[in-house]
């Protein structure tokens, strides 16, 4: 593999969630990787401004496995966010939450209300109401959630001071299968949106920068790589090009081709 | 008395608090503690008294997405 590329910073367009600074906006899970050095090189790789960690009941095989993981986070230094993956239930997610609270020792929680199994889609229907129940108990929630406008509105409504739709269910890969929806999101919602959920590519990460969204989420494109570390590259390097195309304004696409090199004076010109 | 913890059944002294429990399972921290599906906090740990038929869950960090 060539070496890797630098990741460009720009201190003078952070991202802000919650009235809180962040060195990237790229957020990046820890789950799937072939090892816990990959992971931990991935993270140096990428410089994630959150990394996403759950919980689970201990002694279970997924705990002893990862008997080392707190070891990593602290050796790791970067901002944890909690989820609240796996639950089902407005009251296992409050319960959760709290608890993650107490274990991580943050306030910020990755809201997951999953209401089927065979997609991982949220239960919408209750993803508001649980929203604002953590939000009136102090937590700075970041809910995963479909694209879907209305819903997203309800959120912010209930205080969420950002959100986080799917570009496709977790763990696909597919990219964005709802283009116009996500787009209409960012021109009528004002806080900020990260994509959570479904990207499978670079150029998936760096479209919707290049839409306005404020960051991206992504695990399983990274993890499931062949090289995790160099993709991790990849995608930071992708967030940050998506990030400074939105702010640079594109040009209007044109229907009919425009000539770049001027036509007067050329020679040999024949014009029908 | 009888408790559930993470699922398993357990045989602890009538009385037991929490902080007895978590010793009796060799409990590795970090974790956190919810009895019936109620987070209860650590500083509550060493008072809170467990009754027959109480679930516990004690969890730990993992990775995820």
């Amino acid at each position: 593999m060539t070496a890797p590329l630098a990741i460009p910073t720009n201190t003078s367009d952070p991202l802000v969630l919650y009235g809180e600074t962040f060195a990237s906006r790229l957020l990046l899970g820890t789950s799937r990787y072939p090892s816990p050095q990959v992971l931990e090189n991935a993270v140096k790789q990428s410089n994630p401004g959150m990394i996403t960690v759950s919980l689970r009941r201990q002694g279970t095989s997924t705990t002893e496995a990862h008997s080392g993981f707190w070891e990593l986070l602290k050796k790791m230094a970067v901002p944890v966010l909690p989820n609240t993956a796996g639950c089902h239930s407005p009251k296992e997610v409050i319960t959760t939450a709290q608890m993650a609270r107490e274990v991580f020792e943050t306030h910020w929680i990755k809201l997951e209300l999953i209401g089927d199994d065979y997609t991982l889609q949220p239960d919408t229907l209750r993803l508001v109401s649980t929203a604002e129940t953590l939000i009136k108990d102090g937590f700075k929630v970041l809910p995963y959630c479909t694209e879907d406008l209305i819903l997203c509105q309800r959120l912010v409504d209930v205080g969420c001071q950002a959100v986080m739709p799917w570009a496709a269910p977790i763990g696909t890969g597919q990219g964005p299968l709802n283009p116009y929806a996500l787009k209409l999101l960012r021109d009528r919602l004002k806080v900020p949106l990260l994509v959570d959920a479904g990207l499978g590519l670079p150029s998936h990460a760096c479209s919707v920068m290049e839409w306005g969204f404020d960051g991206v989420l992504l695990n399983t494109a990274v993890a499931l790589a062949d090289d995790p570390v160099a993709m991790a590259n990849a995608f930071a390097l992708s967030v940050s090009a998506g990030r400074t195309a939105y702010l640079s304004g594109a040009m209007k696409a044109q229907q009919s081709a425009q000539a770049s090199t001027p036509l007067v004076g050329t020679p040999f010109w024949h014009q029908s | 008395m009888r408790v559930i913890v993470n699922q398993i059944a357990k045989e602890v002294s009538d009385g037991s608090t929490i902080d007895d429990v978590l010793l009796l399972i060799d409990a590795k921290p970090p974790f956190a503690v919810a009895i019936n599906y109620e987070f209860v906090p650590k500083t509550r740990h060493a008072e809170e008294v467990l009754r027959e038929g109480d679930e516990m869950e004690v969890i730990s960090p993992v990775t995820g997405g």
